[in-house]
């Protein structure tokens, strides 16, 4: 398994980049910090939502414009297997608010100085190793239930991406405005 | 330009912005969607081979990633340099502004569990295989679900986030209830 272990050269140079930016975003936007992560689950600190609707509205419309402008952008879309996906999540959200991080915030915490990140990542390779384990039963039982493939929002409505990304833009800057009046009240 | 990066913290919507323009990037010029979870996957097949090659090859959800011994796939790729530099990019960002930390227990974790380093790390140990757990049953984690494949619109994404955010929170107030807000 090891004779290829690295993958050519550019490709890790432009993977690194790209983590040494996020890592930089990440820590810069506060969601190292197990007070943050924890605290929007508390409903007391909105900044993990307000991070990631923004980057999913302004993601959204450089994807599908860059597609609408003819551009050959290929979409990475994960199988849709409804009870995986909400099992999966649910089990995901009872780690996440114990941890105090996700994956990707665990890994740049650690490069802040969270110490107790470290155990939360070693956690995550031993999960990896039981979930390969346990893949073959969960495939058959689980991913089988609800799947209907690639499927995105347009793809499974027949309606425009640009109506979804609208009513996503409506839903963003209603749950800012909502949070910026809950923001004052707590203050 | 150089006070912007010496300032501790960003809007949330800079950040969120940033992070946006930085999925336009990957996917445009590298044919790749932002996602960290997939690497757990290969780090623990590669450490897993030490001990075991052929046990290894013989698991269908490793040898999706990794690949067989006859037609190896490289476990050091894009994704595990992205979630190698994600540490040295927190590391700088940290540095730049004078706000690293040395935290064994985070405040809000001692006032409800006390100080002890060891009950910590193993609370932290235990969630870490939970979260992977669930990120890779769901396909993917905050940033391969979450970001990445809520902005393409993907079904299985916004279920994941949906069902992710109402049992963080139903874990959160079991966790630590309504005084845990006074500590946040």
């Amino acid at each position: 398994m090891f004779e290829t272990f690295f993958a050519n050269p550019s490709t890790i140079l432009m993977g690194g980049v790209t983590g040494f930016l996020f890592g930089f975003l990440l820590q810069k936007g506060g969601v190292t910090r197990y007070s943050v992560i924890v605290g929007q689950f508390l409903l007391k600190d909105f900044t993990v939502l307000k991070i990631m609707l923004t980057a999913i509205v302004v993601g959204s419309v450089g994807i599908y414009g860059m597609r609408s402008l003819g551009l050959d952008i290929d979409l990475h879309v994960k199988t849709t297997a409804l009870l995986g996906n909400a099992l999966g999540g649910l089990i995901f959200g009872v780690g996440m608010a114990a941890l105090g991080y996700c994956p990707g915030t665990a890994v740049a915490a650690i490069g802040e100085g969270s110490r107790h990140a470290i155990p939360g990542v070693l956690g995550m390779l031993v999960g990896a190793g039981l979930y390969a384990e346990a893949y073959p039963w969960i495939k058959i039982n689980i991913l089988s239930i609800g799947n209907f493939g690639k499927a995105t929002l347009p793809s499974l409505t027949g309606i425009s991406a640009w109506w979804f990304i609208l009513a996503l833009l409506v839903l963003a800057m209603g749950s800012f405005y909502l949070i910026a009046r809950l923001e004052q009240k707590d203050t | 330009m150089i006070l912007i990066f010496k300032k501790a913290r960003w809007s949330p919507y800079t950040v969120g912005t940033g992070i946006g323009l930085l999925s336009w990037v990957t996917f445009a010029l590298m044919n790749k969607a932002l996602g960290v979870s997939t690497t757990m996957v290969r780090a623990a097949g590669a450490v897993e081979s030490l001990v075991s090659e052929a046990h290894v090859e013989s698991n269908s959800y490793f040898a999706k990633y990794l690949g067989t011994l006859a037609e190896p796939n490289p476990v050091f790729e894009w994704q595990f340099a992205l979630v190698v530099m994600l540490v040295v990019g927190a590391f700088c960002a940290s540095l730049l502004s004078a706000t690293r930390i040395h935290e064994d227990v985070p405040n809000l974790w001692q006032c409800r569990f006390g100080p002890s380093k060891w009950l910590r790390f193993t609370g932290a140990f235990l969630a870490g295989v939970v979260v992977i757990f669930g990120a890779r049953l769901a396909g993917g984690c905050t940033s391969g679900h979450g970001i990445s494949g809520g902005l393409q619109l993907a079904v299985s994404s916004w279920i994941f986030f949906l069902c992710l955010f109402v049992s963080g929170v139903v874990t959160a107030w079991l966790l630590y209830g309504k005084g845990g807000r006074d500590h946040v």
